[in-house]
């Protein structure tokens, strides 16, 4: 099954906010469809850890950050528009 | 300012720095509450947020966030290091940058709020205890989110999170022209209603010249100057021009009078220019303006008061040539440092930048007068209608600073029908003013001088002549005949007339004088010869009594010895 490289995700919520739990439930989702077992995702609150936060310079919530493979990209949003997301995070040719 | 903010409790203001802003709102922006600072680009926003955070870094014990939505912050910093602002040396725990630019290649999809950069500043204040924050460009972030709803909810959050922490936060937005006039716009009308205070900025290009102006559009619990106010971007950041209405109340009132550097001028105003006066000197091209301003200045500098002389149609250097013909000597003062010379064509920009470059120069000068030759160029194209604004703040800056201000003023063709109305209105404002003319009879051009007005002073109302020659400048009596002022050949003709009708008038005396001495002479001469000639017949009087005497006598005598001797009469005895 493991075609693909490894992926590693962080996502930037702002607690319990419901863009935020929306956003969790895609990616999740999301993953499981097209990356089974080859992902990891950490999940940062940034009420949490605000200087965490400022440190990595998220400004908007929820953003998500593809960190492997190269290159990194960041999105922004609850990923709800699937198409665009997957365009985005190379996966896009997988789900045709 | 602190003793404003405990005058005031309920509204507590967070002063900015800004030379003249905290004038016009009563101390500064409201403390604790979100201002929004909208304009167009280049307008000056991002300088005016930054003035703000800096000023409280540094001078209010208010650590400070500037979040940078737009240009990075390593561009803000060199921005305002070119405005002399050490921010650098600054400590970043007093005033901290966040870089908040959107990566330009950042992907949206579906929702998202600004609680991540909220809860991160949350944090960065917590650990600097910082009072104030700024939100450079908005705008920027807020057209990232999908609908007018989003931006309207971000914005309310953003809001309601500053209140929270009673932070004074200042929001700025980019608004084109239009928008900044018509207030109701649609992306950040609502912000408008939201916030305490809002100030507009506007650059506009009036005939080429940029003009900026500033206006607080609402203040809630404070009251405000709501007109625009000019302001300029100079070399230590913004500075609002102000009418200072209330700082003539601070103008310490001289009876000190200040040679006009023409004696005889300084008769006519009973003793000179009072010291922080106004004085305006209006006439056509060549009637000796520069010269009656130079002669100013020579005297201003012979008493040692150091004096700037703003020469905006010629050279500083040719002013002290020129001048020097006319036994003005300028040159000494020049080399001493007591008198700078100052070329205004080298001032360029609009009025107001005219004006902040002239105070400037007069502060770091420490000039206690001030000539400005001609002030008439304030209103050069472009600048009609700020030209009279920056006049009255020049002479109210200058009545504050207690600065003698000697300004000329050129009266064009069209004015020139009437004497009375000068440019820009100065002669209203002036409390000297002195006009000078040509006067032509007998195909002759000749400078009169008259003073118009003079306040406070009894001065004379006759129209004199101004002679310029290699001996100085000097005023001379006029001559009226049939109505008219004689000056010039024609004065000199009436003047020798006069000397040869007194001299006349001197010989007649004379050759009187003389001939009533002799028919004096004559006279008493006769009288001495009738005096002779009384004693004579008194004499002869006086002889012809004693000779009718004697004669009676001997008659007597003759008849009583013929009695006797026929002695038939009685004797009559003999009389004595």
């Amino acid at each position: 099954m493991s075609r693909g490289a490894l992926y590693r995700f962080r996502l930037y919520v702002a607690g319990d906010a419901q863009n935020s739990a929306q956003a969790i439930a895609n990616l999740e989702a999301l993953c499981r469809e097209h990356l089974p077992d080859r992902h990891t995702i950490e999940i940062v609150d940034v009420f949490r850890q605000p200087e965490r936060a400022l440190a990595e310079s998220i400004f908007m919530t929820p953003t998500l950050v593809k960190l492997l493979p190269l290159p990194v990209r960041t999105i922004v949003g609850t990923l709800s528009q699937t198409q665009p997301v997957l365009h985005a995070l190379g996966l896009g040719t997988l789900s045709v | 300012m602190k003793s404003f903010r405990t005058r005031v409790a309920k509204m507590s203001k967070a002063p900015t720095g800004i030379t003249g802003f905290d004038e016009i709102c009563g101390g500064g922006l409201p403390r604790g509450c979100t201002t929004l600072l909208v304009g167009g680009s280049g307008s000056g926003k991002t300088i005016f947020a930054l003035q703000f955070a800096m000023h409280g870094a540094q001078y209010c014990k208010e650590p400070a966030i500037f979040v940078a939505f737009e240009e990075t912050s390593k561009r803000v910093i060199a921005n305002a290091e070119s405005f002399g602002w050490k921010i650098t040396a600054l400590d970043p725990s007093k005033l901290f940058f966040l870089d908040a630019q959107p990566m330009p290649d950042l992907l949206h999809s579906g929702t998202f709020d600004l609680s991540g950069m909220l809860a991160a500043l949350g944090a960065q204040i917590k650990k600097m205890g910082a009072r104030r924050i700024v939100f450079d460009a908005l705008d920027i972030v807020l057209a990232l989110l999908p609908d007018e709803a989003a931006r309207r909810r971000e914005v309310y959050r953003l809001h309601d999170w500053l209140l929270e922490r009673e932070l004074t936060g200042l929001i700025t937005c980019k608004a084109s022209q239009e928008e900044t006039n018509c207030v109701a716009q649609e992306s950040f009308g609502f912000m408008q209603f939201m916030v305490d205070c809002a100030v507009i900025l506007n650059h506009t290009v009036v005939q080429g010249v940029s003009q900026r102006n500033l206006r607080v559009q609402k203040y809630r619990g404070t009251s405000f100057d709501e007109n625009q106010s000019p302001f300029v971007i100079g070399s230590r950041g913004i500075e609002v021009a102000v009418a200072r209405t209330s700082a003539r109340a601070h103008v310490s009132v001289t009876n000190e009078r200040v040679s006009s550097g023409v004696e005889r001028l300084d008769t006519m105003l009973g003793g000179g220019y009072y010291r922080g006066a106004s004085v305006l000197i209006t006439g056509f091209p060549g009637t000796a303006k520069t010269t009656l301003s130079g002669a100013f200045a020579a005297a201003a500098c012979r008493r040692g008061e150091r004096t700037m002389f703003v020469s905006c149609d010629s050279d500083g250097a040719e002013v002290v040539r020129n001048l020097a013909s006319v036994d003005i000597g300028l040159d000494r003062y020049v080399k001493n440092g007591c008198l700078r010379m100052v070329s205004g064509r080298t001032i360029i920009g609009s009025a107001e930048t005219f004006l902040v470059r002239i105070k400037t120069l007069a502060t770091e000068h420490r000039a206690r007068c001030i000539v400005i030759d001609p002030v008439s160029t304030l209103s050069s194209s472009g600048n009609e209608l700020t030209a009279y604004g920056v006049a009255e703040r020049l002479i109210d800056w200058s009545k504050a600073m207690g600065t003698t201000l000697v300004c000329t003023s050129l009266l064009d063709e069209v004015s020139s029908q009437a004497a009375t109305s000068s440019p820009l209105q100065i002669s209203k404002m002036a409390d000297t003013w002195i006009h000078l003319n040509y006067l032509v009879q007998a195909g002759e051009r000749n400078r009169g001088m008259s003073i118009i007005k003079s306040r406070g002073t009894a001065h004379s109302n006759q129209v004199r002549e101004l002679i310029l020659s290699d001996a100085g400048v000097t005023v001379t009596d006029t001559y009226t005949a049939g109505g008219e002022v004689l000056m010039g050949t024609l004065r000199w003709e009436k003047e020798s007339a006069e000397r040869g009708a007194k001299d006349m008038a001197e010989v007649a005396g004379r050759v009187k004088r003389v001939r009533l001495d002799a028919e004096e002479a004559e006279l008493e001469v006769r009288l001495k010869a009738l005096q002779v000639e009384l004693e004579a017949k008194q004499v002869e009087k006086a002889l012809l009594v004693t000779t009718t005497e004697s004669r009676e006598g001997v008659l007597l005598q003759g008849r009583s010895r013929m009695r006797e001797l026929r002695g038939a009469d009685t004797a009559i005895p003999r009389q004595k």
